[in-house]
C-alpha cells in the first residue's frame, strides 16, 4: 500500500515538473511563504537571543540598532541567570513538579485509555469524550476555590500542590491521545497474550503496555509541556521565592518593581522555550494521530 | 492473584459460562480501571467547581475565610463595578477578533506546513516555538519586544521615517488591546494550524485525484473540495482558540496587569485581581463564574463538530 503510495507520489512529482515554470513559480511561493511564517512565529525570540548577550550600554541606547551587536557581545547577563538568580531552582522545581505530575498522570491515565479504548462499553464513547472535555474547564474558573482547598490541607506556598492539582488538566489529554493509540494495537495481540495463558489484566500490562512504548513516550512529553506552561495556579498557591516553578519565577522574580533585569529575563525564556520546542517537535506527527485516532470508533 | 488464577482456569474450559464470566469480568475490570482517573477529577475540578458557585454566594475574604452565605449581595457588588463590564466587553472583544484571527493565519499555515520542502523540519520548529513555549515566558518576549522606548518595531518605523518617538505600545489604551491580540493570535495560530493540518491530512487522497481528473485547479479544488472537508475540524481549531483566549489572563497579566486603566483587563484577570491580589474571594469567584456559560456553549459546539465527523 505505502509502496503504491510512494510511486504515485513519485509519479505525480514527475507530472508535475513537466508543468515547468509555474511549478517553479509555486516552489518559490512555498519556500516565501515558509521563511516568512518562520521568522514570524520566531521573531520574538530570534531578537530575544541578540538582546540577551548584548551589553548594557548597547542595549540602553535607543539610537542602536536593535537587531545586531553595535558593541562587542558579552555572556555576563546569561551567566548572572544561572549563578545569581533563583532560576536554576525554578528550572529544578518544574522538573521535578513535571516528573510527578507524569508520573500521577500516566498510572491513573493508563489503566483507564485501556478501559476506554479497549474493554467494550457501551458507555466508554460518551466517557471518553466526557473526560476530554474536562480539559476544557479553565484554571480561571477554578484557582480561587482550588487556593481554599490547598490552603484548607496546608499546602500553600509549597510545589506540592501543583503536584496535587496539575493531573487534573494532565489526565484528561493524556487518556485522549493514549486511547488513540491503544485503538491503533490490533487486537489479536492480546487474544493471543490471552490464549497463551495471561488474564485479561496480564495481556494489558505484559503484552500491550510495550506495544504501546511509543505512544506513552508522547504523552510524557505533552503532559510535561502542560505542566511547565501552566501559569495560574502556581502564581495563585505558590509566593515564596524558593517554591516558585520556571513560568511564574521568571516573570515575578527578575522583574522587580521598576527593575527589569531585560537581558537575563531574554535568556531565561530561551533557555526554557528552545528544549521544549525541540523535544516537541520530535513528537508532533504522534500528537496529531493520537488525536485524531482517539475520536476514531474502535 | 486470586482473579488471575480464576481467569486461567476459565480458559482452559474454554466453554460458554466462561467465557460469559470473562466477559462479566471485563465489566468490572472496566470500572476498576477508569474509576481512579474519574474519583481524581470529581474530586478536584467537580468539587472544587461546585465550592467556586458556592464561593459565590459568599463573603469570604482571604482574611477571614469562614463561610457566610450572602445571597446575591457579592454578585451586584461584582456587577456595580464598572471595571466588570469593561472586562467583559474587553474579553469578547479579544476572543472574536483573535478567533477570527487564528482560524485564518492557521488555516493559512496549516497548508504552507503541510507541503514538503527541504528544511521543513526547522521550519517546523521555528513556527512551533509560540505554542510549546510557556506562556508566561513568552510573554516576556514580548514584553521587552513592546518595551516603551526601545521597541525594535519603534526603532525600524523611525528609521523608515514613518515615526517620531515612540508609539508606547502597552501605554495606550487601543494599542494596548492590539498588542494583547496580536500575542494571543502569534501563541494560537501554530496550534489552530496543527489541528487544521491533522484534517488536511486526513482527507483520503484520491478525492483529491478525482477532483485533480475532473480538470479542476488548485483555487477550485480549495474551495470547493479541501475547505468543506476540512470544516469540522476547522470549527474544533475555532472553539479551542476560542477557549483559550476567553480563559486566558496570562497574556494580559504579563504585559499589562489590565492596564492602562483597566483598558485591557479581561474577566480572568480581574477574577485574578480581585480574588487573589484583593484577598476578595468571593467577589473573584462571581467574576469567574461568568466565564462558564460561555464555555458550556463551546463545549457543546465542540461536540456537535465531533459528531459531524463521526457520521463523515
Amino acid at each position: 500500500m505505502a509502496a503504491v503510495e510512494l510511486a504515485g507520489a513519485a509519479e505525480a512529482e514527475r507530472l508535475r515538473r513537466r508543468f515547468g515554470r509555474r511549478h517553479a513559480l509555486a516552489r518559490v511561493g512555498v519556500y516565501l511563504a515558509a521563511v516568512l511564517a518562520a521568522l514570524v512565529c520566531a521573531g520574538p525570540f530570534l531578537w530575544s537571543l541578540v538582546t540577551a548577550f548584548k551589553q548594557n550600554r548597547d542595549l540602553y541606547n535607543p539610537e542602536n540598532n536593535p537587531f545586531f551587536f553595535n558593541l562587542a557581545a558579552t555572556p555576563d547577563h546569561v551567566l548572572y541567570l544561572f549563578r545569581d538568580t533563583a532560576f536554576v531552582t525554578f528550572v529544578w522545581n518544574t522538573l521535578w513538579v513535571g516528573t510527578l505530575v507524569v508520573a500521577i498522570t500516566l498510572v491513573l491515565g493508563l489503566p483507564a485509555a485501556y478501559a476506554l479504548a479497549r474493554l467494550d462499553r457501551p458507555w466508554s464513547g460518551r466517557m471518553a469524550i466526557a473526560i476530554f472535555l474536562i480539559y476544557l474547564v479553565p484554571p480561571s474558573l477554578l484557582f480561587l476555590s482550588l487556593s481554599r482547598l490547598v490552603v484548607t490541607v496546608g499546602l500553600q506556598d509549597s510545589t506540592w500542590s501543583l503536584v496535587l492539582v496539575y493531573p487534573t488538566m494532565t489526565i484528561p489529554v493524556s487518556v485522549w491521545l493514549l486511547i488513540g493509540f491503544f485503538k491503533a494495537i490490533p487486537k489479536d495481540v492480546e487474544e493471543q497474550a490471552m490464549v497463551d495463558g495471561y488474564s485479561r489484566l496480564g495481556a494489558f500490562l505484559r503484552a500491550v503496555l510495550p506495544l504501546a512504548f511509543p505512544g506513552i513516550v508522547a504523552v510524557v512529553v505533552f503532559a510535561f509541556t502542560l505542566t511547565a506552561s501552566e501559569f495560574i495556579y502556581a502564581l495563585a498557591f505558590i509566593s515564596p521565592t524558593s517554591q516558585k516553578v520556571v513560568s511564574t519565577g521568571v516573570p515575578t522574580e527578575l522583574i522587580r518593581g521598576d527593575v527589569f533585569f531585560w537581558q537575563s529575563l531574554q535568556a531565561a525564556a530561551i533557555a526554557v522555550a528552545v528544549p521544549i520546542a525541540f523535544v516537541f517537535n520530535l513528537f508532533l506527527d504522534r500528537f496529531i494521530t493520537g488525536f485524531t485516532m482517539g475520536a476514531v470508533k474502535g | 492473584m486470586a482473579e488471575v488464577t480464576l481467569e486461567r482456569a476459565g480458559a482452559q474450559d474454554g466453554t460458554g459460562p466462561a467465557r460469559r464470566r470473562l466477559a462479566d469480568r471485563e465489566g468490572f475490570l472496566a470500572w476498576a480501571l477508569v474509576l481512579p482517573s474519574i474519583v481524581y477529577i470529581i474530586a478536584l475540578v467537580a468539587v472544587p467547581f461546585l465550592l467556586a458557585i458556592g464561593l459565590g454566594f459568599s463573603d469570604v475574604t482571604a482574611g477571614d475565610p469562614t463561610y457566610h452565605w450572602a445571597g446575591l449581595r457579592t454578585f451586584r457588588r461584582a456587577l456595580d463595578d464598572p471595571v466588570f463590564w469593561r472586562s467583559l466587553r474587553n474579553t469578547f472583544v479579544f476572543t472574536v477578533t483573535s478567533m477570527a484571527l487564528i482560524v485564518v493565519l492557521g488555516k493559512v499555515l496549516a497548508n504552507i506546513l503541510v507541503v514538503d520542502f527541504r528544511g521543513k523540519w526547522l521550519v517546523r520548529f521555528l513556527v512551533l516555538l509560540p505554542w510549546t513555549t510557556p506562556v508566561a515566558l513568552s510573554a516576556v518576549a514580548w514584553l521587552w519586544l513592546l518595551d516603551s522606548i526601545y521597541s525594535p518595531i519603534d526603532w525600524t518605523l523611525r528609521h523608515l521615517g514613518l515615526l517620531d518617538g515612540n508609539l508606547y505600545w502597552l501605554g495606550r489604551p487601543h494599542l494596548a488591546m492590539a498588542s494583547v491580540i496580536a500575542v494571543h493570535v502569534w501563541r494560537l495560530t501554530p496550534l489552530s494550524a496543527v489541528i487544521i493540518m491533522a484534517g488536511l491530512v486526513a482527507i483520503p487522497s484520491d478525492i483529491h485525484e478525482a477532483a485533480r481528473m475532473d480538470g479542476a485547479g488548485y483555487w477550485r479544488r480549495m474551495l470547493e473540495v479541501t475547505i468543506p472537508l476540512t470544516m469540522p475540524v476547522v470549527a474544533v481549531a475555532a472553539l479551542f482558540g476560542a477557549i483559550l483566549t476567553f480563559t486566558d489572563m496570562t497574556v494580559v497579566y504579563v504585559l499589562t496587569r489590565g492596564g492602562p486603566t483597566n483598558s485591557t483587563q479581561v474577566l480572568a484577570s480581574w477574577a485574578f485581581i480581585r480574588g487573589i491580589e484583593g484577598g476578595d474571594v468571593a467577589q473573584g469567584a462571581a467574576v469567574a463564574l461568568f466565564l462558564f456559560p460561555l464555555l458550556l456553549a463551546a463545549a457543546v459546539a465542540i461536540l456537535r463538530a465531533v459528531r459531524r465527523m463521526e457520521v463523515r
